[in-house]
């Protein structure tokens, strides 16, 4: 479980995130929405260890975050960014295998490989497994950095907007991916997701900021309302909510 | 491939043993009267070793401070190392005229790691990460150092000889005169010890520390790894450009990145490279010798714009 305390972080003088404390829920997926510079990415990156806030500090079952070393911190959290610099000629199931690396530094064991086995599985990514990256599309990359966070076989994977640049089909795969991630394996889940569409149906939590501050925190059905969204986004939406699902329209309002 | 790769090296090594102003023959080293061993123990074989040891750690530093930066177009000649290893090398002659070997190294390979670390914060403090951009600011800030270098040779009057022995030459490695080379051995292990690291430094600062890596540690250790091998050269056998760059684009083209499994082979690609821009050196005016800093730089300068024109990604 992850409790976050009276974080602040600030750039310079401008600040970011400003006084958050909220409990994030176990097992699930927790959406974190906003608009731009809302302080969503900082948030995750301070909770992946990968930023010092300013003040504040953030607890991973009860334990402080920044005591807890980096190599041990890979065994629990797994994070995944967008990785556009990612230049590095592998291949898929290379790439997948460096999600042991917390584990084996190199060395893999049989797990290690029946773990690979399964992350390749579990994405469906057989056919593409001996593809070198850079010959990919940006839906099967993505597909693939995700195997990778999921071979980590943390308890928490924290992934910081996994559905930038993809077409729906892939966007729907990555979060049927996730949902049985956690319902299945039962994983949490920690994502920064811009698509309120996708937020609302396949989270089973939203964490709302803006500015800097926490605005909404609650359950999809508690924070996906109307007039949430438009103090959120400064924009008139209609939620339509039926047996399917929920659509959140904001267009031609 | 591995096996056609070594075949190539083994017979490289034999053509190597085989050439030279001195003709050699091999029933002769079983007549002990002639001095077909003296030309073998203490010229062509220390020569092959140093060829050897000299490629591969050449080979082996292109591919650390490619993935340290993360740029494909950077090894110690586009990132400053190269001259400040040299410039380090001239201070170290001019202020403590009778320096041991070894403190020349040391002058040498502190100079090469300063410069390296400078070039990655300021390419760190670059917003705009353009991939010709960074070799590009590295050869300028070599071209500084360099210039430095020569200016303080000026100073000392010591400009003519500094450019002659400071252009990569083999010729004068014979017995006793190269041993400073195996300290790149060392090097070598260390680097394939640590291969799987490194290739996880390529990922970046952030994948990194999230798959637990200790990032400016490893960072470090490379670079001191590269400066150690670097300084060795220079020293021993001067600047030979360009084998750390076209040795590793080369390879990752064909077999990937994945260094635990990639680095064997650029280790031969880089000896055998070097091997035969040294073969050639000897044989484009035989008797005599052309130096291989400018056969490798040749060579390796065609391959780096072939590579350039293919567009490597």
């Amino acid at each position: 479980m992850i409790t976050v305390h009276n974080l602040h972080k600030t750039y310079g003088t401008k600040p970011v995130v400003t006084d958050i404390s909220l409990e994030f829920p176990t097992a699930g997926i927790t959406s974190l929405i906003g608009p731009n510079g809302a302080g969503k990415s900082t948030l995750l990156m301070m909770i992946a260890k990968l930023l010092e806030p300013s003040s504040g500090h953030i607890a991973l079952n009860g334990q402080k975050v920044n005591n807890i070393k980096t190599a041990e911190y890979a065994h629990r959290v797994a994070t995944l960014r967008q990785s556009p610099g990612f230049n590095l000629r592998l291949t898929v199931e290379e790439l997948i295998s460096f999600g042991r690396f917390p584990y084996s530094r190199g060395h893999l064991t049989q797990e290690d490989r029946d773990i690979i086995e399964e992350s390749i599985e579990f994405l469906e990514l057989e056919a593409i497994r001996n593809a070198y990256l850079d010959e990919l599309s940006g839906g099967q990359r993505q597909m693939a950095f995700l195997a990778m966070t999921v071979a980590q076989k943390t308890d928490i994977l924290l992934l910081d907007e996994p559905l930038n640049n993809l077409d729906m089909k892939h966007a729907v795969q990555i979060m049927q991916a996730l949902r049985r991630l956690c319902d299945e394996q039962g994983r949490t889940v920690l994502l920064v997701i811009h698509d309120i569409n996708f937020a609302a149906n396949y989270s089973d939590h939203i964490v709302a900021l803006k500015n800097g501050t926490l605005k909404f925190n609650g359950s999809s059905e508690q924070v996906i309302t109307e007039n949430n969204l438009k103090a959120l986004y400064d924009l008139d939406f209609e939620v339509i909510r039926n047996k399917r699902g929920c659509l959140c329209n904001y267009f031609n309002l | 491939m591995i096996l056609r790769l070594s075949a190539l090296f083994v017979m490289l090594c034999i053509a190597s043993l085989m050439i030279g102003a001195q003709q050699l023959v091999w029933s002769d080293l079983f007549d002990s009267s002639k001095d077909a061993w003296l030309t073998l123990t203490a010229s062509r074989l220390p020569r092959l070793i140093a060829l050897i040891l000299t490629g591969i750690g050449l080979a082996i530093s292109g591919v650390i401070l490619q993935h340290i930066v993360r740029n494909k177009f950077v090894e110690p000649a586009t990132s400053g190392g190269l001259d400040a290893a040299k410039l380090g090398l001239l201070i170290s002659l001019t202020m403590l005229p009778g320096a041991s070997t070894s403190s020349k190294m040391i002058f040498a390979m502190l100079f090469c790691l300063a410069a390296s670390l400078l070039f990655i914060f300021i390419i760190n403090r670059i917003e705009f990460k353009n991939t010709v951009l960074i070799p590009v600011l590295g050869l300028m800030y070599g071209s500084v150092l360099s210039s430095i270098a020569e200016f303080y040779a000026y100073k000392n009057n010591i400009l003519q000889s500094m450019q002659g022995w400071l252009l990569g030459d083999f010729s004068r490695v014979v017995q006793e005169h190269y041993e400073l080379i195996y300290i790149i051995l060392p090097v070598i292990i260390l680097a394939y010890l640590y291969a799987h690291r490194f290739t996880v430094l390529g990922m970046g600062e952030e994948m990194a520390s999230s798959l637990g890596l200790g990032y400016a540690s490893t960072a470090a250790i490379g670079l001191i790894l590269v400066a150690v091998t670097v300084a060795a050269t220079v020293i021993t056998v001067g600047s030979i450009p360009f084998v750390g760059l076209v040795i590793p684009n080369l390879v990752a083209l064909k077999y990937g990145e994945k260094l635990s499994r990639t680095l064997p082979i650029v280790a031969l690609g880089g000896a055998c490279l070097l091997i035969l821009c040294d073969i050639l050196g000897r044989l484009i005016i035989y008797p005599f010798e052309v130096p291989i800093g400018l056969t490798a730089g040749g060579i390796g300068g065609v391959m780096f714009l072939i590579l350039i024109l293919r567009g490597i990604k």
